[in-house]
């Protein structure tokens, strides 16, 4: 038997994690000078009590849902892709060319090209590092930390030298055409009411988020490929039996992760900054680290968590705005969920386990 | 080019590559020991930020440099509790440390000084620049008195630890037992183990030292380069350190050169950002900037030699059944 | 005898891991200056109970006493203090370091090298002339030959003065004439009045070199003797047990058309050793043919080969269709597909996964099947609906196609993949180690299954290390020593000793009855050996 039941290895685990870093950040609330309770309404107010609150958590949760997707496919074949970051970059990238340099007649055309061209352009920056860990066994942590910051080397050399319009000084590509414009969340359901969602970038591409959440889920647990980096991930000499090659699932599984972190760029780029700027990920690379690892690597679970940091992103603005507390406590809580449910799992997990044994036994 | 250029890219190249070699070394005993940290570039931040923090508020340079140490230590102990204590996974805490430091001090230094995440200007609170005997008397000599006044002497005192540390950890590493030890545990746990000494106390031994040193080198960054904390002010040279670790194959010695190489590679991209080879050929300043990274993706693709790290290194150590 | 005191004594051992019991009550008496044989099969707990003695693991209950006094040894370093050095059957060296680095590691004399170098140099070179172990000192471990790093592991011991020298398995990974070797060297230790502990499956070298041997079952100790007044068959019986052998119900064989034919088979691993030295066999349909051996002589390689694991050269023809050794089309997804069922020697590792579900586990290998397709995606409704009938079928316990394949007994799992690879119905079932770590019950089971295969007109190619099985279930036995094939014979007209020594590399003939005779041959067949090596 496992020495815990499975709702508690899932659940239990994870919530007693985040409740810890939720403890410390109050902690660290506190030391600052301000009221933990006062700040957390501030940030409830401010991203979940108003619909353009939601309109910036939710823009904030789609980057997140892609990332944090990018990252389990890879963890579900034992893979640890920390380049999220370069990859979404790139998916920028290929989405800026998609809009500036092919004449859509419409946003739905547009989307659908400027997907395809994100996806391409974030797969192929992992393709490297993916080959080199397939084949040659180097670290893809390693790989792809380097190629994080080449691709931001590269961003910023096309900036300057080839995409910024004549004239500009602004290290910024040209604005896309208005027929590549997505519809806002505004666009889509001011039929509601007039304020729905105003001012706030949150756009269809988040029913494209919802729809790779989806389609992860049906691609793990549903498909061949899926079952075939599951049985790569558990245990590679089981994939060897089962006649599954190692080296070609592993290459696959980096692409597909690579793809999807690309895939970020259609919501940041195309569908809210609507031109090709530095930095365009955001950080949003990493944060897909904490959210898969706080999902469970699981689709539900990192659409759920993508929505706790989407909500603690826009909480967190809204806390610089009116607090003394600067907007970069959303790092220390990131980091602090990383580190509670990533690497000091055990930390929860052993006494959970020694306290389910102990229940079981005084049972029998 | 002329002598008094080289000389100054040169002295550039040791001031860009200390901080590097620091964090080299750094990362080299927590890796020689089985401990893999991609958290060096987190310790150098929090350390920059409390050497600066401190020495502004003390005005007393030596105490920032503790505080240093000391916060760098406290990252190093949690990423062992985490990767010894508790087997977890290596990599994911010296990401999670990485993000800690750099929300940590902007929030820490915002709270402190309301400066938008830095410290003050240090003014003359810093390291000073150390004059070497007989530099101005032999300044006149041709050749040699430049580069002994200019390039060997007037550094600050943590460039020439650096730079001592480096026979120093060669000899910890090949010439004592602690050495032997750290060696063999890096590579072979249970030998370690079931020669009767403890792998837990050496693995924490040898991460507490990789603290120590990131402590020295975001010492340096925040208050001899610079003067002052900024956000973010250890840029990714965490990461170039361990490149430069791969690239030196976790040898001192080598990564004395590597370190300085990737200095030599900063200074030049920072003096002369793009760099015209004639005939419109242009290097553009960020691939200078990459050129590190590159590298160290030719080294581990294994076209120049294999990178072959210590082998027992990102694994917790369980007995075997 | 009775007033010296033994160098060893165990009192009353006992050692669980979790639910398995791997050590029960156990007590031995060592005296000085002798060599114990410990003897039994695999996974019988001999290993657990050195380890327990040399301080790696903490015994649930019992003492330890060294020299007449109670020891307490909490780890290895204990250990080390109370004289016992342990040779573990996976050395514990660091492969980088020289000789002389891995000799004092943990025994250095003061914080710095160069003292303990020079020292321990001197002691190596005593150590070399006193007992034949000659080693460059300076020389990296990885470049010396197992055998010599064996004796590095040796050394590592004796430079720690240790009067007790515990050796796990120690031929497993020697040749015939390093083995010889090794015995000479403990030879020269016992005569310098050392200890020795001798842990073995091998019966010829607990024969060969041991004054007492001690034998254990299933972590129990079985018998304690001398061995001048015993003989291998009686060992062979202590440790195997008599006799719960289980008769398999079988008439006899009705052999068909050849299935599969290998010819001049040569397999050689990753560490580019040769495991499979040219071997040949034909199995036919409705026969099982049997392969017996000591665990490490090719059998594994063998059936990884024809599993489509490993890439070997040779020929191989299924059905008159020669199959690919190596590249394209010789993987595990083409080897079912020409119709080879496999159910791998180390299931936990191979033949489940154990995080699966038992339903997931029902398509392992098979998941490529269209029969399991529904559009783009995998039918799991069906996979489970099918996963359940055979779970019925098998009678594996408990019947959850959800839970998660650990959470099965190990017969039970070997239920799930029997379930798997013979509902195919393939006309070539390799199996190997059906029942290892399988209760009774499902023994029975597992045999029956196997023979109704065989009944079908299937042709089964079987391998274990348990000489019952073999005996009990193969049509035809072929004996594997040394990636060689050393004879075929029919059950009925041989017997376990025949066997045995076949396993051992003797090629003798059936009814030789001498022991002396056989050491003869034995020489003789190391001989050759030897002068093949050099």
């Amino acid at each position: 038997m496992d020495r815990m039941p499975a709702w508690a290895d899932v659940v239990l685990v994870p919530l007693i994690s985040v409740l810890l870093a939720a403890a410390i950040s109050a902690i660290a609330i506190v030391l600052i000078g301000e009221n933990p309770w006062e700040a957390f309404k501030i940030m409830v107010e401010g991203a979940l009590m108003r619909s353009s609150g939601w309109g910036y958590t939710l823009y904030y949760a789609t980057n997140f849902i892609f990332t944090g997707l990018a990252v389990s496919v890879a963890f579900h074949a034992r893979l640890f892709n920390i380049g999220g970051e370069g990859q979404a970059v790139l998916g920028s990238l290929g989405v800026t060319l998609a809009c500036l340099f092919i004449p859509w007649p419409h946003w739905t055309l547009a989307i659908i090209g400027s997907s395809v061209a994100a996806a391409a352009f974030g797969a192929l920056w992992i393709l490297i590092p993916a080959y080199l860990q397939a084949k040659r066994g180097s670290h893809i942590v390693i790989t792809t930390i380097m190629f994080n910051f080449i691709a931001a080397a590269l961003i910023n050399y096309l900036l300057v030298n080839h995409l910024r319009p004549m004239g500009s000084m602004e290290p910024a590509s040209a604005v896309f055409p208005a027929a590549t414009h997505l519809p806002s969340f505004h666009d889509m359901f001011s039929f509601l009411g007039p304020k729905m969602f105003r001012g706030s970038p949150a756009n269809v591409s988040f029913f494209l988020a919802v729809i790779a959440s989806i389609g992860v889920w049906l691609l793990i647990w549903h498909t061949k490929l899926g079952y075939a980096i599951r049985s790569l991930g558990f245990s590679e000499s089981g994939a060897k039996y089962a006649g599954i090659s190692p080296v070609k699932i592993m290459i696959i599984a980096l692409l597909i992760s690579g793809g999807l972190s690309g895939l970020m760029g259609v919501n940041a780029t195309q569908g809210e900054a609507e031109r090709l700027i530095l930095n365009s990920a955001e950080g949003a690379g990493f944060i897909g680290i904490a959210v898969a690892l706080m999902g469970r690597n699981h689709p539900l679970g990192v659409f759920l968590a993508s929505i706790l940091f989407g909500f603690l992103y826009q909480g967190g603005a809204e806390l610089a705005m009116w607090t003394s507390i600067p907007r970069e406590l959303i790092v220390v809580i990131q980091a602090l969920v990383i580190l509670f449910t990533g690497a000091l799992d055990n930390l929860v997990r052993w006494p959970l386990e020694s306290l389910f044994v102990a229940l079981r036994k005084k049972e029998s | 080019m002329d002598l008094s250029t080289i000389i100054e890219l040169l002295g550039s190249t040791v001031r860009l590559g200390t901080p590097l070699l620091l964090m080299c070394l750094a990362g080299l005993y927590s890796e020689r020991a089985g401990v893999v940290d991609i958290g060096l570039e987190g310790k150098a931040l929090v350390a920059a930020f409390f050497s600066a923090a401190i020495a502004y508020v003390t005005g007393s340079v030596i105490l920032g440099l503790l505080a240093a140490i000391a916060a760098s230590l406290v990252f190093s102990l949690i990423h062992g509790l985490a990767s010894i204590t508790f087997r977890g996974n290596q990599l994911i805490s010296g990401v999670a440390l990485n993000f800690l430091a750099s929300g940590m001090t902007v929030l820490i230094a915002q709270t402190w000084f309301g400066q938008g995440g830095q410290t003050p200007a240090l003014g003359d609170v810093r390291y000073k620049p150390i004059t070497l005997p007989f530099a101005d008397t032999l300044e006149p000599v041709p050749v040699l008195g430049p580069v002994y006044h200019d390039l060997i002497s007037g550094h600050s005192i943590l460039v020439y630890v650096a730079f001592l540390l480096v026979p120093v950890t060669w000899w910890v590493l090949y010439r004592t037992r602690f050495g032997l030890r750290l060696r063999a545990v890096g590579e072979n746990p249970g030998a370690v183990d079931t020669a009767g000494v403890s792998v837990a106390r050496l693995r924490f031994t040898s991460v507490l030292i990789a603290g120590l040193l990131c402590g020295l080198a975001g010492s340096y960054l925040s208050t001899g380069l610079q003067a002052g904390f900024v956000k973010e002010m250890v840029a990714g040279r965490g990461y170039i350190a361990l490149a430069a670790l791969i690239f030196a194959k976790w040898r001192p010695w080598y990564a004395l050169s590597a370190t300085m190489l990737f200095g030599l590679l900063q200074a030049v991209a920072l003096r002369y950002q793009n760099i015209n080879l004639g005939d419109g050929i242009i290097i553009p300043v960020q691939f200078m900037n990459v050129l590190p990274y590159i590298l160290t993706i030719i080294i581990l693709a294994g076209f120049v030699g294999a990178a072959i790290p210590p082998r027992a290194s990102g694994e917790p150590y369980t007995k075997e059944r | 005898m009775t007033d010296i005191a033994p160098a060893i004594e165990l009192k009353g051992i006992s050692k669980a891991f979790g639910p398995v019991q791997a050590n029960k009550d156990i007590s031995i008496r060592v005296m000085p200056g002798t060599i114990h044989g410990i003897i039994g099969e695999n996974g019988a707990g001999k290993s657990t109970l050195m380890s327990i003695l040399y301080g790696f693991y903490k015994a649930d209950a019992g003492e330890i006493w060294v020299d007449g006094r109670k020891a307490d040894i909490t780890d290895s370093q204990a250990a080390i203090a109370a004289g016992i050095g342990m040779v573990f059957q996976h050395f514990k060296l660091v492969e980088n370091f020289s000789v002389v680095e891995n000799v004092i590691l943990g025994a250095e004399d003061g914080a710095f090298l160069r003292p303990s170098v020079s020292k321990a140099r001197k002691t190596l070179k005593q150590l070399a002339e006193e007992y034949e172990m000659h080693v460059d000192p300076d020389a990296l471990i990885e470049h010396l030959s197992v055998g010599h790093q064996q004796r590095v592991e040796i050394l590592k011991a004796l430079y720690r003065e240790a009067n007790i020298l515990i050796l796990d398995e120690p031929t497993g990974v020697l040749t015939p004439a390093e083995a010889d070797h090794l015995f000479r060297i403990l030879d020269n230790l016992r005569k310098e009045g050392k200890t020795i502990i001798l842990i073995t499956h091998k019966l010829r070298e607990i024969m060969e070199i041991t004054d007492t041997v001690s034998v254990m079952r299933r972590g129990q100790m079985t018998a304690t003797v001398k061995t001048a007044e015993t003989s291998p068959e009686e060992l062979a019986e202590l440790m195997v047990g008599r006799k719960v052998l289980l008769r398999v119900d079988k008439q006899p064989p009705t052999p068909g058309e050849v299935i599969l034919s290998v010819k001049d088979l040569h397999v050689t691993d990753d560490k580019g050793v040769e495991r499979v030295k040219g071997i040949s066999f034909d199995i036919r349909a409705g026969e099982i043919l049997g392969i017996a051996g000591v665990a490490g002589n090719g059998q594994s390689e063998l059936m990884n080969v024809l599993g489509g694991i490993m890439e070997a050269s040779g020929q191989i023809t299924m059905m008159g269709a020669p199959l690919p050794l190596s590249g394209k089309g010789s993987d595990g997804f083409a080897r079912r597909q020409a119709n080879i069922g496999h159910v791998p020697e180390d299931r936990q590792r191979e033949g489940l996964i154990m995080e699966f579900t038992a339903w997931e586990n029902t398509v392992f290998g098979y998941h490529l099947d269209p029969q399991w397709q529904k559009g783009p995606l995998m039918d799991n409704k069906a996979i489970r609906a099918e996963a359940a009938a055979k779970m019925d079928r098998f009678d594996v316990r408990p019947p959850d196609p959800d839970l998660k394949a650990k959470n099965f007994s190990g017969g039970n799992q070997q239920k799930v993949v029997l379930a798997r690879e013979i509902e195919r119905n393939p006309d070539l079932l390799l199996v190997g180690q059906p029942t290892r770590g399988v209760d009774i019950g499902a023994i029975e089971f597992i045999h029956q299954e196997i023979v109704r295969l065989r009944d079908a007109g299937k042709a089964i190619l079987l391998v274990s290390v348990e000489l019952d099985e073999i005996m009990s279930l193969s049509d035809r036995i072929a004996v594997m020593f040394d990636g060689k094939i050393m004879g075929e014979r029919l059950p009925a007209q041989t017997n376990e000793r025949e066997l045995g020594l076949l396993m051992a590399g003797i090629s003798g003939e059936p009814g030789k009855e001498d022991w002396k005779a056989v050491e003869e041959s034995l020489a003789a067949v190391e001989q050759e050996e030897a002068s093949q090596n050099g």
